[in-house]
């Protein structure tokens, strides 16, 4: 589903996304961990090209994105991206910010849109919020939300970019139930994220990358009990020793 | 001082035809609104595109749309109407310039050129306004859009623009305001809006003092129904939670 061969980025001088071989088949679910600032942001939005490539091809679902040839905005349209910060439409309701872009970019019929909108609130658990406003919603509920608002254009492919790490602690739970129902459903995931808990529940394969390369890619089973490089055993002593 | 007030000068004839002092106040604010209104949505219109000019990537577009505020900002006013009341016609082509200057009445053709020069002038302070909203707004609402499928053109029509002009509402209607005084420079060039139909009250009927008064009073009612009626319009747009609507 997704092919990432030989991919480079530079961001001037520095090598954010060195020499990056990965695969993300259909179905599956990858979680890419690694320590601040190694580009797992920089490269999970490559995969829709929210940031370009400098070298390498990455293909998605057939489609190699970094085609200058290659219609983004339609390849958009079949790839979800959930965002750390959340990022709703702060003017629209709940419902319109679900409905946007598959009336706009898809060209559905608007009481078809809010139907589907509607079932999806329900399978967040946010039916009862389709009237209210970003900023009268916890932030819980507004990555929930954002998560329906991903989905309401049935993307192949759902893309996460650490989605709990901007949530109070309490709240983290009610959006990882979420990605594993999701998961459970059979959608393939790409997921930046920390929560090892999930990692290890529910993903297929763990990524681990640091400075722009990635340096293991293995079953959680075997990321958690047997990592093969230091830097990991390292990432991983200090991730799962809670500091507090 | 020897001045003799007389407040009922308002009721008095002008001596011209049947008409009293009053009409010609009732006439003067007619054109200071036709003048305002009509140059205020061609302002808006084109600070608008200018606003969003100035905050897309291409650099040759951006770079027209700062040239011209610089240039529409940094002539004074007056300057301004006199270009486009004596030069401007000038280089039309021969056959604009007879009906411009032969063929139209000559309050049409100072009409013309207040109207184009406050909407001109004006524009330029609506692009700043409208390049300011929108860079206000975080980068994630664009990427999010952006992640969603929209094109560029999308994003600023359904996520960029709605945001930016409720968060603008407050600056433009001091622009707003702005353009009906600004109205008053068309009294250089002949046309008989507020300003100029007080002047020649006070002139005609020597009761200075009252006619400046009652402009003085419909310039601030003017002035406090259009707040009034911009406030209503914050408040109907208003948003929960989006900075700068009057919502909260
Ligand atoms: N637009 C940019 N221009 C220059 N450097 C950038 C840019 N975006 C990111 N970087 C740099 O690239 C590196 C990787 O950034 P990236 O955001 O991908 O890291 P990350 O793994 O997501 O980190 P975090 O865990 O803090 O989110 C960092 O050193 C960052 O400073
Ligand atoms: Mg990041």
């Amino acid at each position: 589903m997704i092919r990432f061969n030989s991919v480079h980025k530079w961001f001037k001088d520095l090598h954010v996304l060195n020499d990056i071989n990965l695969e993300v088949k259909a179905g599956e679910v990858v979680v890419v961990c690694g320590p601040s600032g190694s580009g797992k942001s920089t490269l999970i939005r490559t995969v829709n090209q929210l940031e370009t490539i400098s070298q390498g091809e990455i293909w998605v679902d057939g489609v190699n994105v970094a085609d200058p040839k290659t219609d983004l905005n339609a390849l958009r349209a079949e790839v979800g991206f959930v965002f750390q910060h959340f990022n709703l439409y702060p003017h629209l309701s709940v419902l319109d910010n679900i409905t946007l872009s598959p009336i706009q970019v898809k060209g559905m019929d608007k009481a078809a849109a809010e139907a589907r909108a509607v079932q999806l609130l329900e399978k967040v658990g946010l039916a009862h919020k389709k009237d209210a406003f970003p900023a009268q919603l916890s932030g819980g509920q507004q990555q929930r939300v954002a998560i329906a608002r991903g989905l309401a254009m049935d993307p192949r492919v759902m893309l996460f970019d650490e989605p709990t790490s901007a949530l109070d602690p309490e709240m983290i739970g009610e959006v990882l139930k979420v990605m594993k129902d999701l998961a459970l459903s059979g959608m393939t995931m790409m997921v930046v994220t920390h929560e090892m808990g999930f990692a290890r529940e529910v993903a297929d394969r763990v990524v681990f990358i640091d400075h722009g390369q990635v340096l293991e890619s293995a079953a959680p089973a075997e990321f958690f009990s047997a990592p093969r490089t230091e830097r990991a055993q390292q990432f991983l002593r200090q991730v799962l020793t809670p500091m507090r | 001082m020897n001045y003799h007030w007389d407040w009922a000068v308002f009721f008095k004839s002008t001596g011209i035809g049947d008409e009293i002092y009053l009409d010609w106040f009732v006439a003067g604010l007619g054109w200071t609104v036709a003048v305002a209104l009509v140059a205020w949505c061609i302002a808006l219109a084109l600070g608008a595109v200018l606003g969003v000019m100035r905050t897309l990537p291409n650099k040759a577009l951006s770079g027209v749309a700062t040239a011209y505020v610089e240039l529409f900002r940094n002539v004074p006013l007056l300057v301004q109407l006199f270009v486009w009341y004596f030069l401007v016609p000038d280089l039309l082509p021969e056959r604009a310039q007879v009906w411009f200057k032969q063929e139209l009445n000559p309050t049409t053709s100072a009409y013309l050129s207040v109207v184009a020069c406050l909407a001109f002038f004006t524009a330029a302070r609506v692009c700043e306004q409208v390049r300011t909203g929108i860079q206000a707004l975080p980068r994630g609402q664009t990427m999010a859009a952006m992640a969603m499928g929209f094109s560029l053109p999308q994003v600023y029509r359904h996520v960029l623009l709605p945001q930016a002009f409720r968060i603008i509402i407050p600056p433009l209607t001091s622009e707003f305001l702005n353009i009906f005084k600004n109205s008053s420079v068309a009294s250089l060039i002949g046309l008989m809006e507020l300003l100029a139909q007080t002047k020649q009250t006070a002139e005609f009927s020597a009761n200075l003092f009252e006619a400046f008064t009652l402009a003085t009073l419909i310039y601030f009612v003017l002035n406090m129904s259009l707040m009034k009626g911009m406030g209503w319009l914050e408040k109907r747009v208003a948003v929960p939670g989006l900075i700068g609507s009057g919502g909260k």
